[in-house]
């Protein structure tokens, strides 16, 4: 028998959702009903594919809810509601699962409940693959998702939602990284793939650009042993030139709208990277014109410290220097920038020390790797008598 | 979301405010203590927060590889070890400020008088995946 195609299925999550709640459910319990019907279709669906998905996932969950209401007696007075409810009638339109994000990303919420209950409720994943892909218990995660239920419980659906809102968990989502068993990274693009073409929104369209920019540089982020490779470094034969081609497209459509936003700035970096055919041709001075957007719209720290490394491309280590000495230097990665800029203007001494402090500092493993290499490669140059003992990490 | 440890230790943290050793506590103390703990579980878990705990022997055994084809040395316990981990929980929150406000919570479990013990314990962040946008 066929296996489903479970991102067909999971696409039909949100709306099969919305279905259930304009035919009376409460929000919670339409939610633990459409998971059984998840559950149930990709038990059933090899063997007995369904010739509407959506109406047979709708009918299901439909019977599910029904099922809980009438076992939970403590509910006798629901129950009595949803009786009385006229058959199920027309499925609802796009709009419900715009309204299911505006709900899900509901600003009552803390991102990592947000985040939990937009996988689980619009992108149709089980508790039990989103405790994988946090690695938390399943028991905790099915915590976060009733506690992220009950918030939002009062929430009318038929209000316009924030769609910032929804991008920033959206973005959370993606830059989880590319652990665990669940892709986070292809979730991430698909559910703001989904929200793009449902919402008039210039960042929903500079964030999807974004996402799959990077995503395309994915084969050539790491070794075959699983290290960092830094971007000039990386095997530019290896980006997926579709995907390239894809997010330029989406960002230069998005640009023309002339409604700047810091996820459309943030993708003509990514851009500027993508089309650039080796390290040395990239286009720094347009990278720093757009970190200058950046900062104009974000005025974030991070930022201006990214800016800093780009200007020293631009301009020359000293003036990339020059630009980091201005900034906080307990800024996450800024020992790394001046261990990387120091290198570049000559100064290995100077360049080794900072990069093992900056191993010592980094709050991933992958980065603290590839920085203790760093600092080891300039080290190994010198006589072994003089080496250092203050090597990070061991 | 970011991941802490809590560390508890036997010894190796600096002294506690209401410093008396477990085996002068009485029965009655200890059951409370424990049941604070039990309870402080509990009650990420329903926040959503908890991931594991677990409490140590106090004594182990240190191993090292003597080379192809011998079997691994071991030693120890060694009295003079000055850093003795007594067990840890892992919590996955928000942010740092939410770490310390459960790490000072888990501080004030009971302990001799049903006072609170104020023990030090270390709170380390967990060293995380490398987020995929950085420039």
């Amino acid at each position: 028998m066929p296996p489903i195609d479970e991102s067909l299925l999971r696409s039909l999550t949100p709306e099969v959702l919305a279905a259930l709640v304009r035919r009376g459910a409460d929000f919670a319990a339409a939610e633990d009903a459409v998971q059984d019907a998840l559950v149930e279709a990709v038990r059933v669906w090899p063997a007995d594919p369904p010739r509407d998905p959506k109406g047979w996932l709708v009918t299901v969950a439909w019977r599910k809810f029904l099922d809980a209401a009438r076992a939970d007696t403590a509910r006798r007075r629901r129950e009595d509601r949803v009786e009385e409810e006229p058959a199920p009638g027309a499925v609802p339109g796009a709009d419900d699962t715009l309204q299911l994000y505006f709900l899900c990303a509901h600003p009552s919420l803390t991102p990592a409940s947000a985040v939990a209950l937009t996988l689980r409720a619009v992108g149709g994943l089980t508790t039990r693959q989103i405790a994988r892909a946090y690695l938390v218990p399943e028991a905790t995660m099915a915590q976060r998702v009733s506690r992220a239920k009950r918030t939002v419980s009062g929430v009318r659906l038929d209000r316009p939602g924030d769609v910032a809102t929804v991008l920033r968990v959206l973005y959370l989502v993606f830059n989880e990284g590319y652990s665990g068993d669940v892709d986070l990274a292809a979730e991430a693009i698909r559910l703001t793939r989904q929200l793009a073409a449902r919402v008039d929104h210039p960042e929903a369209a500079g964030l999807l650009a974004l996402m799959l920019l990077h995503h395309a540089r994915r084969p050539a982020r790491t070794d075959p042993d699983g290290c960092l490779v830094p971007l000039a470094a990386q095997d530019r034969t290896r980006w997926d030139t579709s995907a390239i081609a894809e997010g330029i497209g989406i960002l230069q459509r998005a640009l023309a709208r002339d409604r700047l936003g810091e996820f459309q700035a943030q993708a003509a970096i990514a851009a500027l990277h993508a089309d650039a055919p080796t390290a040395e041709e990239t286009d720094w001075p347009q990278i720093v014109e757009w970190y200058d957007e950046l900062v104009r719209l974000t005025d974030s720290p991070v930022v201006r410290l990214n800016r800093a490394v780009a200007v020293g491309e631009a301009d020359g280590p000293r003036a990339g220097l020059a630009a980091l000495a201005a900034l906080d230097d307990t800024l996450p990665r800024h020992t790394a920038a001046a261990a990387y800029l120091h290198e570049r203007a000559g100064d290995v001494e100077t360049a080794a020390r900072l990069f093992a402090e900056a191993a010592h500092r980094a709050t991933n493993l992958a980065e603290r790797d590839h920085l203790t290499r760093q600092a080891a490669r300039l080290r190994a140059h010198r006589p072994a008598g003089q080496r250092g003992t203050d090597h990070p990490g061991g | 979301m970011a991941k802490y440890l809590l560390l508890k230790h036997y010894r190796g943290a600096p002294a506690a405010v209401n410093d008396v050793p477990m085996d002068r506590w009485t029965p009655e103390e200890i059951a409370a203590h424990m049941r604070y703990m039990n309870d402080f579980a509990a009650r990420l878990e329903k926040t959503g927060e908890f991931v594991d705990g677990q409490a140590l022997a106090p004594e182990g055994t240190w191993v090292r590889y003597d080379g192809e084809g011998r079997p691994p040395v071991t030693d120890g316990p060694f009295a003079e070890t000055k850093d003795l981990i007594a067990g840890w929980m892992v919590i996955d929150v928000d942010d740092h400020a939410r770490a310390v406000e459960l790490a000072g919570e888990l501080s004030a479990a009971p302990g001799a008088g049903g006072e609170p013990i104020h023990e030090w314990l270390e709170l380390r962040p967990f060293l995380t995946e490398p987020p995929v946008i950085t420039e």
